[in-house]
């Protein structure tokens, strides 16, 4: 539903896009990540039609955004950064201002309204001028305008950014309910919405691709995956270490003050050997934990362009 | 209602939300008033008719109009509605003519709501109301050609102050470029022909040929290829922001 192939947008000397690919299929939500200046609001802008890219394609359910601009403006729902509205309007006038610029009138376009409003829960606001509003009903606000006609592809910069914990998580719940029929693609910088929400998610950093899968081939990539964490006093850390060492699937041991961390040699697991090797010698221990590996250490690793240990099927751009 | 509808209705709407709309009613009509009544002498001259308040017109406008254009575009940009607007389906220069008609629009009412003038020359003595009606249309229409040049500032910048006072400007270049102390300066040194281009492209002279109650064909003809022209240039700064 959402296909960019080879993307590229310069301002003056900075490049923000620079050849970027990837595509949005219905059902899928696509989360697009990457620290500040990134570049992901530029790639959304041209998604929506309103930058113009410099080369690349962008195409929306099959129609080139440069060829059809207003149709695929029909077609998609769009949120740009901030959600910016008109201040001095109310919800219900804003929204109905909308409505009219997408051609809804009369009862079609209350309904359209009503439905919006309700989605987004902006029931007790409706008549309050947008900008004495809450930074959270705002968002709703520019949420229940790319909603409105309840188009088949939707774009969101930044839905949940300056929500509180509760707002974040309606906002997610109302993203995942819409996904089965919708293509869905939102940027966040936020590492938890990934597995929140998303189904796939393309890391992205200054401009480039760096990452591509879903949160768990993502998680895979962490050095940590699959690592054994272990807490234990001190004395008994000392014994284990050497022990751990020994072993066929480690690859390396770190021992800290009160707790121990073996990660193991690539594909390998060796949570079951240590446990049954700490049970065997009565050792005492509070805590064996497996991890899976944080998105946080994936996203500091391809953004900060440290190399990744680990390459669980996901690809990268680099050429 | 159509898309262009929508958006006219929109700007209009908020011309009267926020107090802009009563500030620049209230301020035209003081300023009008004053100015025909003491600098235009209206009583002593003993006519009745409306010319004292057509010539304060260009003044006016000159500072008034571009007050009103100055946050058309300005503003969106500022706020970064511009980029809801741009992705909603309107081409730019549907949203350009909506948003220039709209502002249109509230200029002519704030120029009906002088009738009260119109009301006392016509209570005082017998005015040639052909006259009058035609002085306002050619106001209005050279109120159009303002607020095109206003709009098209507005476009180039998220500052309203920068808008204005460019608008302002290019207005007083348009506006001035007909006086006589203007053509004076180039009377007897540039050919008769510059003189007349200089004066034949200025909003007084083509306004005064308005206002003088037969249909100027050429000066309508002026306006519309000015408002035509700013309009354009208009759509191609909003396009330019976007391709940028
Ligand atoms: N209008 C603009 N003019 C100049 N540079 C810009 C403009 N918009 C974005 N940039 C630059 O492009 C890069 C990418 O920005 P952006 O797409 O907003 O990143 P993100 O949304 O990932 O935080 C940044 O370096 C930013 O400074
Ligand atoms: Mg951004």
């Amino acid at each position: 539903m959402i296909e960019i192939d080879r993307l590229c947008k310069r301002f003056g000397a900075i490049v923000a896009v620079d050849d970027v690919s990837f595509s949005v299929a219905r059902g899928e939500v696509l989360g697009f990540l990457g620290p500040n200046g990134a570049g992901k609001s530029t790639a959304m802008k041209i998604v929506a039609g309103f930058l113009t890219p410099d080369s690349g394609r962008a195409a929306v359910c099959g129609l080139d955004v440069a060829e059809h601009p207003i149709e695929i403006k029909r077609r998609l729902g769009y949120m740009p950064e901030g959600a910016p509205s008109y201040n001095e309007m109310t919800p219900v006038t804003f929204l109905g201002f909308i409505a009219s610029v997408r051609g809804f009138s009369g009862k079609e376009k209350r309904r359209a309204v009503d439905r919006a409003a309700e989605m987004t829960r902006l029931g007790e606001v409706l008549n309050q001028p947008i900008e004495t509003l809450s930074r959270g009903y705002k968002r709703r606000v520019g949420l229940a305008q790319a909603l409105l006609h309840d188009p088949e592809v939707l774009v969101l910069d930044e839905p949940t950014d300056g929500l509180d914990p509760n707002q974040k998580h309606e906002m997610r719940t109302l993203i995942r309910d819409m996904a089965p029929e919708k293509a869905i693609l939102i940027s966040t910088h936020i590492l938890e919405e990934v597995g929140a929400v998303c189904t796939r998610a393309v890391i992205i950093a200054r401009g480039r691709i760096v990452a591509d899968g879903t949160p768990g081939e993502l998680e895979a990539r962490s050095p940590n995956h699959n690592a054994v964490f272990i807490s234990a006093p001190a004395q008994t850390l000392r014994t284990l270490a050497p022990i751990l060492r020994e072993l066929d699937g480690v690859a390396e041991v770190a021992v800290g003050d009160n707790s121990l961390c073996a990660r193991p040699r690539e594909g390998c697991d060796i949570h079951d050997e240590i446990q049954v090797l700490v049970r065997q010698r009565n050792m005492l221990v509070s805590e064996i934990r497996l991890e899976r590996g944080q998105l946080d250490d994936v996203f500091r690793a391809v953004t900060t362009g440290g190399a990744l240990t680990g390459t669980a099927g996901a690809e990268t751009a680099e050429d | 209602m159509g898309v262009m509808g929508a958006v006219f209705r929109r700007e209009f709407v908020t011309y009267f939300i926020t107090p802009l709309a009563y500030v620049f009613i209230v301020i035209f009509l003081a300023l009008a008033g004053t100015l025909t009544f003491f600098l235009g002498s209206f009583f002593d001259r003993g006519q009745a008719d409306l010319q004292p308040f057509f010539a304060f017109h260009p003044w006016l406008y000159l500072l008034l109009v571009p007050a009103i254009a100055m946050r058309l575009w300005s503003e969106e940009r500022k706020i970064g509605t511009i980029e809801l607007l741009l992705t909603l389906p309107i081409s730019t220069t549907q949203a350009v003519l909506a948003k220039f008609l709209a502002a249109w629009a509230f200029t002519a009412i704030a120029l009906a709501l002088t009738f009260p003038l119109w009301l006392t020359v016509n209570y005082l003595g017998e005015p040639d109301n052909g006259v009058i009606l035609a002085s306002y249309l050619g106001s209005l229409i050279m109120a159009g050609a303002y607020l095109a040049v206003g709009a098209c500032f507005s476009a180039l910048t998220s500052n309203q102050v920068i808008a204005f006072v460019l608008a302002a400007l290019v207005c007083l270049i348009f506006s001035v470029g007909g006086t006589p102390i203007v053509l004076e300066f180039f009377t007897g040194w540039a050919p008769s022909g510059v003189i007349d281009t200089i004066a034949s492209l200025s909003f007084m002279s083509n306004f005064r040929a308005i206002a003088r109650g037969v249909i100027d064909v050429s000066a309508l003809v002026y306006f519309a290829s000015v408002i035509a022209l700013f309009l354009f240039a208009n759509v191609v700064l909003v396009d330019l922001y976007k391709a940028r």
